[in-house]
């Protein structure tokens, strides 16, 4: 009789300092060594985490009225606009904006040096942040322009929100064509030059509930440093699965999560701000996501190996840009962690865009939370679609192709 | 009159040329090749010691071959509060100088083996790399 556990008896035991905790790392030598079964019986939860560049990311912010009120219809901070089509001194700074006199890729390819992502990190780190607001006057908020010097610690709510975050899986980006690629996935030298990847591979919360059983609606979480939950399912959640060796594995690829937590919680270490030359700038973040070990099924998921994660190897030189279907093949990702791999009959260095040492950091935190009895296990209040529901992407179909 | 350092960086098109035979026959210049690389792509860096009396033509000579010349009177340095240890600037350091170590997946940066070609200073996302004159 396999061992099935409820959240219930995992947080007791957590409250009692009783719980064993491994990070996802951790778990697949516990695994190897003692097996599914007994490994299922002893360990309680898996931590897992991920720390890389998420651009669907972002914060309402609110400000508090100013003397005389004001709508605030429009808002920038350190030049960079913020979305304020929403109630009187509310607004929302997303990561890739930026400041209006932003070079972009006038000088290609461009720097990106400052942008929404770098100004979520300057409010989490303390810095003053320059607010400027127009609106138009009305009877109840007459005012119309404004400036500030603001703090996180002044405003009133700052929630970070990020409506799609942990990309369960992600391509192996490389460039088969002529010249030099400066993309989302880095800068991508021409022939087969190099490749970059951006999971934390073993270590990836969705990678490791491929079934989405423990990760759902409320889910507790790391998020930037602070404690955050699993709002929705993310933008672009398509589930399913990547087949390998013929369909004897697969890996999950194509969910996604929505996040949501308290930004003055959070800490600029796992919320920092990034520039990709050539593309844009955007947010990196820190996210750790406990997995419950409720029965073998999913500590056997949660106790992926690199060797047995896959992702798929796509050329950025023209099949993503053009929104082809196709790929040059798939890599392991313990092959990816060796930093050469082979595409096209080629040897190609590889990075990662993300960092696995930040990642294993992340994963570490979270445990040492729970061990605390700091940090309780919520049961999702709704499970999100998972990859047997078959959600599929839509194209968009423009007028020209009418 | 002392040597000035510079760094010279060949694209896959040019780094298969003679460029040191005409430095030293055709402008007469001392050459002292202190460290030079190339790499699976048939990129090359090279840093040099040169004087002599038409060290201006020999770098508008290597100008005119489609080589980047770079002085090299400045260092760079990692901030190491940035470093985020990604490892996107690892696979495009020409020297190894940036290299992941494994398996810990940290970033070591070996400054010994740096020549300030400046490539990572872009690269980074998090503005880790800086350049000190």
């Amino acid at each position: 009789m396999s061992i099935e556990k409820t959240y219930k008896q995992i947080n007791e035991k957590i409250k009692a300092g009783k719980a064993v905790v491994l990070t996802a790392e951790e778990v697949i030598g516990r695994v190897m060594e003692k097996g599914l079964s007994q490994t299922a019986k002893e360990v309680d939860v898996v931590t897992t985490g991920t720390f890389g560049p998420m651009c669907s990311s972002g914060a309402f912010l609110n400000f508090g009225h100013t003397t005389p009120r004001m709508k605030m219809g429009k808002v920038w901070l350190n030049d960079v606009p913020a979305y304020a089509g929403i109630a009187a001194v509310d607004a929302y700074i997303g990561a890739t904006e930026l400041k209006e006199t932003d070079p972009r890729n006038n000088n290609h390819p461009g720097d990106f040096s400052y942008g929404g992502g770098h100004v979520i990190e300057d409010l989490v780190a303390g810095r003053p942040v320059k607010l400027r607001a127009e609106s138009y006057g009305t009877d109840c908020y007459p005012r119309r322009e404004a400036e500030a010097d603001l703090r996180l610690e002044d405003i009133n709510e700052a929630i970070l929100f990020n409506p799609r975050n942990c990309y369960q899986n992600y391509n192996c980006a490389v460039n088969t064509g002529d010249k030099t690629i400066y993309t989302y996935m880095g800068t991508l030298k021409a022939r087969l030059g190099n490749g970059h990847y951006s999971t934390s591979g073993q270590l990836s919360p969705l990678l490791k509930d491929p079934y989405f059983r423990t990760i759902g609606i409320g889910t507790r979480i790391f998020l930037g440093g602070g404690i955050g939950y699993v709002a929705w399912y993310g933008t672009q959640h398509f589930p399913g699965f990547i087949s390998y060796e013929d369909g004897q594995g697969k890996t999950g690829a194509g969910g996604t999560l929505s996040l949501i937590g308290d930004l003055k919680q959070m800490d600029a270490k796992w919320l920092t701000g990034a520039s990709f030359q050539g593309y844009g700038s955007t947010l990196n973040v820190g996210v750790g996501i406990p997995i419950p070990i409720l029965n073998e099924e999913i500590l056997a998921y949660a106790a992926k190996p690199d060797k047995d994660l896959y992702a798929p190897i796509v050329d950025y030189s023209s099949s993503y840009p053009n929104n082809e279907a196709g790929r040059l093949g798939l890599v392991s990702y313990a092959d990816l962690k060796t930093g050469l791999i082979k595409v096209n009959g080629k040897e190609v260095p590889v990075a990662p865009l993300s960092s696995y040492s930040r990642a294993k950091e992340i994963a570490h935190i979270l445990k040492d939370w729970i061990l605390k009895g700091d940090f309780l296990l919520t049961e999702p209040v709704d499970l999100l679609p998972g990859p047997d529901q078959g959600l599929k992407g839509k194209a968009l179909k423009t007028k020209d192709q009418e | 009159m002392s040597p000035e350092k510079i760094v010279l960086r060949f694209s896959s098109e040019n780094s298969d040329k003679p460029i040191i035979y005409h430095l030293a026959k055709d402008y007469d210049l001392i050459i002292n090749i202190v460290k030079a690389t190339i790499n699976p792509h048939k990129e090359g860096t090279m840093v040099l010691e040169l004087t002599g009396e038409k060290y201006n033509e020999g770098i508008e000579f290597l100008r005119q071959q489609g080589i980047k010349v770079d002085s090299l009177c400045q260092e760079i340095i990692r901030n190491e509060d940035k470093c985020t240890h990604c490892g996107a600037c690892t696979v495009h350091c020409p020297t190894d100088a940036l290299h992941m170590k494994r398996p810990e997946m940290e970033i070591v940066f070996n400054r010994a083996e740096c020549i300030i070609c400046q490539v990572c200073v872009g690269i980074c996302p998090v503005k880790a790399m800086e350049v000190r004159i």
